[in-house]
């Protein structure tokens, strides 16, 4: 656990075969991500970053190149070790809360657990706890379609710390969110990475959002176009 | 890991009860057809089985032949070819283990108040061996009755029961057509016949009684028929081929000519009636099992909408480490718990319509508790067979795929 490399990427490429023949999407990507590190990754649609996610997230194969998470190459692993990655070392918050309609809040916050192995009792009381650290106590009876889309997502994240990650994937999680609502969710991915030293990878289309981070990453035709300071990377942009 | 899976799978088919229990409404409709149809199946066979037992073993009947009068040819038992002592000679056969020559009528019996009108058969002792029938009460008469052509009578059940009520007959005197017999015995019950006759709605009385006291005959020592039991089933054959010729050749038959006697194997007819209700046992519990087969598919086929309609679910569970045998798991233990529990209450519900076609409709059933494991474990299997495929689907989605599913 003393890895200070969470993740590491090594002439990674990824290319979808289509009947047109394969379409590259993701072209020698070397990126190294250091824990504690706060990274936001932007880019245009069709840019990349969603699939770069998906196989930091272990739930794509790269086509080519190495990628190292938590110093094991992901591509000696099989499914159930992935699955085990997937549940101890990442956390995932997705665009759309990706909450369970039919379970309770605390269920839903709890279910990480359950595919660990962990009894009852320690499930609800992990899940009690991470509810009342993003803002939700109390609410652990609720169902996720009886609050907002902010509660929800504040939700989302409390399932992603269940089982402790190293690492926080988060996929425009202010996407479907108000301004006001989405600065109250990054101040909380600022807590989590300042006081429990999580690294933090998040991807937005939001300037703003972006400015929260440490560290920018642009993603252009499947490329870094940019890795380094976000103040840097901003004024590289167009202006808007 | 299973009990909180359980849960889910229970909160799972809350969320859709309707289809959840229309999915069962097939197990159960199957799980009850099954062991409705077995019970009755086994019910029919359990009866043929009893008549079967109750009619005697290795049994032969010998009939008198038909004769032709002046160009009309007349039916079997038209003339009197039968002796008692063709009776004896059988007996005497090596193939034969007992013999009873029968002449039977009918006529109307007195006791008291009461009146019965039955059938009265002539015969020797030995009848009670040949259809394996027990007095239960007083005596059989014996040889020496026979001989003497004594008026001594043994009572069926239902005479029993119609002359006497409550009294013991045993002892007592009873009029048979007019004339008085005396009660030595009572038969045990042996139930209905192969062809739904009452066999215990009769009496026994000597032969030589019959034919010279009580019915009469243009024929003296003529009897009806002979029936008569072969020592083992291996004996049957042998035994109907020396009886054959043994009469013919008493009777003095020339070559050429018929038999004026007719043999007929009545286990072989009886066996073929087991035969036959064995057969449609079967048939039953196959058809029913049709409408398991049935029930399976409808459970595959909701399993497969299920799995679907909640494929963004299943993508959410593997991207926060579910693997691939949590997904299978969970899938599995729905359709397994349909399965069971449509089980649970098709058994139910197939016990209790065995029970009311027994009560309403007089049918025989016979639910057995293997019947019942079977039609269970042939559910449980069912439903893992068919829940198998939708969980496997299930399992091998890719989890991007499955996430970006609307």
């Amino acid at each position: 656990m003393a890895e200070t490399t969470v993740i590491r990427t090594e002439h990674l490429s990824k290319q979808y075969d289509t009947e047109a023949g394969p379409v590259p999407v993701l072209k020698d990507v070397n990126l190294e991500i250091r824990a504690g590190e706060f990274v936001a990754v932007m880019g245009p649609s069709g840019s990349g970053k969603s699939t770069f996610m998906n196989i930091l997230g272990c739930l794509d194969l790269p086509t080519a190149g190495k990628y190292v998470l938590d110093g094991r190459d992901v591509a000696t692993l099989d499914k159930n070790q992935l699955a085990r990655l997937r549940n101890e070392v990442i956390g995932f918050v997705f665009q759309g809360y990706n909450l369970l309609p039919r379970a309770s809040l605390a269920d839903n916050v709890a279910l990480p657990m359950v595919y660990a192995g962990a009894g009852r009792e320690q499930r609800n009381a992990m899940a009690r706890d991470l509810l009342g650290r993003v803002g939700l106590a109390n609410y652990e009876r609720y169902a996720p379609n009886q609050i907002s889309g902010g509660q929800q997502q504040r939700v989302a994240i409390a399932r992603a710390l269940i089982n402790s990650p190293r690492l926080i994937l988060a996929d425009e999680p202010t996407g479907n969110l108000d301004s006001k609502t989405s600065y109250e969710i990054m101040k909380l991915f600022v807590a989590l990475n300042q006081e429990d030293g999580i690294t933090i990878v998040l991807v937005t289309h939001e300037a703003d959002i972006a400015a929260y981070a440490k560290r920018l990453v642009k993603f252009v035709d499947g490329r870094v176009t940019h890795d380094g300071g976000v103040a840097s990377g901003m004024s590289e942009e167009a202006p808007a | 890991m299973i009990g909180p899976m359980l849960e889910e799978a229970w909160h799972a088919m809350g969320a859709n009860r309707l289809r959840a229990f229309l999915t069962m409404l097939g197990m159960m409709i199957g799980v009850a057809a099954v062991i409705m149809m077995m019970a009755v199946g086994q019910g029919a066979q359990f009866m043929v089985d009893q008549s079967i037992a109750s009619m005697g073993s290795n049994l032969f009947i010998v009939l008198s032949g038909s004769t032709t009068a002046g160009g009309v040819r007349l039916g079997s038992g038209a003339t009197p070819t039968l002796t008692t002592a063709d009776a004896d000679a059988i007996a005497e056969l090596p193939s034969i283990a007992a013999v009873a020559p029968v002449s039977p009528g009918s006529a109307q019996l007195v006791y008291g108040a009461n009146n019965w009108a039955t059938s009265v058969m002539g015969t020797t002792p030995s009848f009670l061996d040949v259809r394996d029938w027990q007095v239960t009460s007083g005596n059989a008469f014996s040889e020496s009755d026979v001989r003497a052509g004594t008026r001594v009578v043994l009572l069926g059940r239902t005479v029993v029961k119609n002359l006497f009520v409550d009294e013991d007959p045993v002892g007592k005197t009873i009029r048979v057509k007019q004339s008085p017999f005396q009660v030595i015995g009572v038969l045990s019950a042996k139930g209905q016949s192969l062809d739904g006759r009452d066999q215990d709605d009769t009496v026994l009385i000597p032969v030589t009684t019959a034919q010279r006291k009580v019915f009469g005959s243009r024929f003296p020592g003529t009897v009806r028929f002979i029936m008569a039991q072969a020592t083992s089933a291996q004996a049957m054959a042998a035994a109907e081929r020396d009886m054959a010729q043994l009469l013919r050749q008493r009777h003095h038959l020339p070559d050429r000519a018929d038999d004026d006697f007719d043999i007929r194997n009545l286990t072989a007819l009886a066996n073929a009636q087991a035969e036959t209700t064995r057969v449609m046992s079967l048939m039953l519990g196959a058809i029913a099992s049709i409408s398991l087969l049935v029930g399976g598919i409808g459970i595959m086929n909701i399993m497969l909408v299920s799995v679907t309609e909640r494929t963004r679910e299943i993508g959410i569970r593997v991207a926060i480490g579910a693997r691939e045998r949590d997904i299978l798991l969970q899938f599995l233990l729905e359709a397994i718990i349909i399965s069971v529990i449509g089980c649970l209450v098709g058994v139910i519900l197939g016990v209790g319509a065995a029970v009311a076609a027994n009560l309403l409709a007089r049918l025989a059933v016979v639910i057995t508790g293997a019947s019942i494991m079977l039609a269970f474990c042939v559910a449980a299997a069912v439903g893992i067979f068919f829940g198998f495929y939708p969980a496997n689907k299930a399992a091998r989605l890719k989890p991007i795929d499955a996430l970006r599913y609307q």
